[in-house]
């Protein structure tokens, strides 16, 4: 017996009590997409931000992730340029491969000289033009317009810093940084230099100060130790999003920071970064890579390291976002059995001389189990059907509502956007997800149904 | 020939913590082809009896065998299917599911008995046609007066030839009138259809219509007379 048509009517029986069931499951379906589509958001936005910054991939000396930090010149590539041209003429990596480049990590000491300034800085070098593409890459379609980096066009000793290095560097004026304020410093006194030092010093500033003003000293520690001193002009100073980092940053030209760190040495690199064409590629990239490095360079210490190991926090708040997302889902979850069952025990119990009547006339205690469960699970499927159409509605209102937020780390606002067209997963599991909850909702009170005597049930008033 | 034969058959209820006998030693025998009617005043047991007759009930004690098949020797589902394709149901409130039309209603036995469509069609016609309903197929139980009603219900019990037909009362919510009207279907459906029907009653008109009625009071038989015979 094709018990679902039946099952349907029943519903259509009470239809106040339906529509109830079905406006708490519209919310629940809702809540549970628009909150997944939001972290879905988030997830995206970060790990094309994470891309466009650093790739998918990056090729590293083995150690280097570990142990570079202190010392980024003492685990550079010497190959690096023919371990790109390799990766760069695979075929089957070409038509994964979006770009490969090479980067070089430093840590120095930042001066203006001309202030009497100076302090500690972390950055590295890049080639200009292979970074902007890099930046290009957007396979989310997210509605972001990209900006080549300020070091476009500029000369070999260009440098662009975070707005905190320019303030302590007290550059902001001639860098024109908005809301910069200068520190109020009491002259040295004392007697800490001798007066003939003092005097060269401050001769030399002098003449330094006469330049435009932008220019600074990097002072870094080349792959033996020594110090190696470059003057940097500064072209740009860029705020970036976390403190920290704005009070640090510094960006050149690959080809000068290899000069700096490595001087007459032969040049190398920190890293050679990979951006492929779609996340989904990463594994396979990997496995290849793995096969070139081992065939084409042999004994080097080079590893592969994915997008999601060289920023752990990605993995953190993916997963924060993944267990609230759980928990939203649980508590929705556990609200639709509820109301699912409530509606499936008072529907039992106002149809119990029907129950009586269908197991008198032959059908088995098995099919008024179905019977119900079936109504449950229809409920339920109507309700998350409904819900995923007012929630893609919804998203739709949010997307083009022109709402924007500022996401942590970020400097400017980007558009607030919830994506809940195109998951198809996050969607069918919803679907599924609270279908199969209301069939379970309702499986209690069917069985209950089922295990009535039908002398009793027939007479019920 | 029997349809029905009831030996050493009872039944208790508990009520509270007292247990109430409803049927004591009950032992008698419908015959096949015949309309039967249980009588006896409100309490005798009747539709006790009849409910172990059509298997929705068990007794306690003693054997119901329809058609030589002991019920109480199939489980729930074989009596569920027992039931579904050999008794037919009519019930005092009529009892009709009240989401379906009167044709689905009539055709709900049939495809309990996974009767094919074309035989389920032809079938569910030919019994609104027999109870005088042809027109009313599409009306739900709601748009039907309670004479239509009980027409349905009789067309639904009679949908799978079952040999046994089961009438608790089947006038009682009836002016006399369409009670009459009721029981001469019953009656002219029973002799073309060559089916055993066994009703609980105690309307005079019903009883006049049998050709047996036996004779129920505090839960036990008193008398059970048959067109050619009585037997006290």
């Amino acid at each position: 017996m094709n018990l679902l048509p039946l099952a349907a009517r029943n519903l259509l029986r009470n239809r106040r009590r339906s529509a109830t069931t079905l406006f708490a499951m519209i919310v629940g379906a809702m809540a549970i997409l628009l909150f997944g589509g939001y972290a879905r958001n988030i997830n995206l936005g970060l790990q094309t931000d994470f891309v466009r910054h650093a790739g998918h991939l990056q090729i590293q000396h083995r150690d280097y992730f570990l142990f570079g930090n202190g010392n980024p010149a003492a685990y550079g590539l010497a190959d690096y340029r023919r371990i790109i041209d390799v990766v760069r003429a695979d075929p089957v990596l070409r038509p994964m491969l979006k770009v490969a480049t090479p980067t070089l990590s430093l840590g120095g000491i930042a001066g203006n000289y001309a202030a009497g300034v100076s302090r500690t800085v972390i950055g590295g070098g890049v080639v200009v033009a292979e970074q902007n593409r890099m930046r290009q890459w957007n396979d989310y379609n997210f509605p972001i317009t990209t900006k080549p980096l300020h070091l476009s066009g500029t000369t070999p000793d260009a440098v662009v810093i975070g707005t905190g290095v320019a303030r302590v560097l007290q550059l902001c004026a001639p860098l024109a940084i908005r809301n910069c304020p200068t520190p109020h410093v009491e002259p040295a006194t004392g007697d800490s230099v001798p007066d003939d030092i003092a005097a060269l010093a401050g001769e030399a500033r002098a003449q330094r100060a006469a330049s435009d003003g932008t220019t600074i000293e990097l002072l870094a520690a080349n792959a033996h130790g020594a110090p190696n001193v470059a003057r940097l002009k500064v072209v740009a100073a860029v705020p970036q999003g976390v403190k920290e980092l704005d009070d640090m940053i510094v960006q050149m030209h690959f080809a000068a920071a290899q000069k700096l760190v490595y001087g007459g040495d032969t040049p190398k690199a920190t890293a050679i970064v990979l951006q492929l064409a779609h996340t989904d590629q990463i594994p396979a990239a990997r496995v290849r890579l793995e096969q070139l490095l081992a065939q084409h360079f042999p004994g080097q210490p080079l590893t592969v390291l994915d997008f999601a190991t060289l920023n752990s926090s990605y993995g953190q708040i993916v997963g924060m976002f993944g267990a609230i997302f759980g928990f939203i889902a649980l508590l929705i979850g556990v609200i639709v059995l509820f109301t699912v069952s409530n509606t499936m025990s008072m529907a039992v119990v106002e149809r119990t001389v029907e129950i009586g009547t269908l197991r008198a006339i032959g059908l088995r205690r098995a099919g008024i189990r179905r019977l119900f469960v079936i109504e449950g699970a229809l409920l339920g499927l109507a309700g998350s059907v409904a819900g995923v159409v007012v929630a893609l509605g919804a998203a739709w209102l949010i997307n083009h509502g022109g709402l924007s937020w500022t996401p942590p780390g970020n400097v400017e606002p980007v558009p607030l956007t919830i994506r809940v067209w195109g998951e198809y997963t996050m969607l069918l599991g919803t679907l599924l997800g609270l279908t199969l909850v209301a069939g379970i909702s309702a499986w209690w009170p069917a069985r209950r149904a089922a295990r009535l005597e039908i002398v009793d049930a027939l007479r019920h008033v | 020939m029997q349809a029905v034969v009831l030996s050493g058959v009872g039944k208790h209820y508990r009520l509270g913590q007292v247990d109430v006998p409803a049927l004591t030693d009950i032992g008698f025998e419908i015959r096949a082809q015949r309309f039967t009617v249980l009588s006896g005043p409100s309490g005798s047991g009747k539709t006790t009896l009849l409910n172990l007759i059509g298997g929705i009930d068990r007794p306690d004690s003693g054997k119901v065998l329809i058609d030589g098949q002991d019920l109480g020797e199939l489980d729930d589902d074989a009596l569920s299917d027992f039931r579904a394709r050999r008794i037919g149901f009519i019930f005092q409130n009529f009892n009709l599911l009240p989401v379906l039309t009167a044709y689905e209603n009539v055709e709900y036995p049939l495809l309990l008995a996974r009767t094919p469509a074309a035989a389920r069609q032809e079938r569910v016609r030919e019994l609104l046609e027999a109870v005088g309903l042809a027109d009313k197929a599409r009306n739900r139980p709601n748009q039907l007066s309670g004479g239509q009603r009980q027409r349905v219900a009789v067309a639904r019990a009679l949908a799978t030839r079952p040999t046994l037909v089961l009438a608790d009362e089947p006038t009682a919510n009836l002016d006399s009138h369409t009670g009459a009207g009721i029981i001469a279907l019953m009656r002219r459906i029973q002799r073309e259809q060559h089916a055993t029907f066994v009703f609980s009653s105690h309307d005079p008109a019903v009883l006049a219509e049998a050709d047996d009625a036996v004779h129920i009071r505090d839960g036990a038989i008193t008398a059970i007379e048959r067109r050619d015979e009585v037997t006290a």
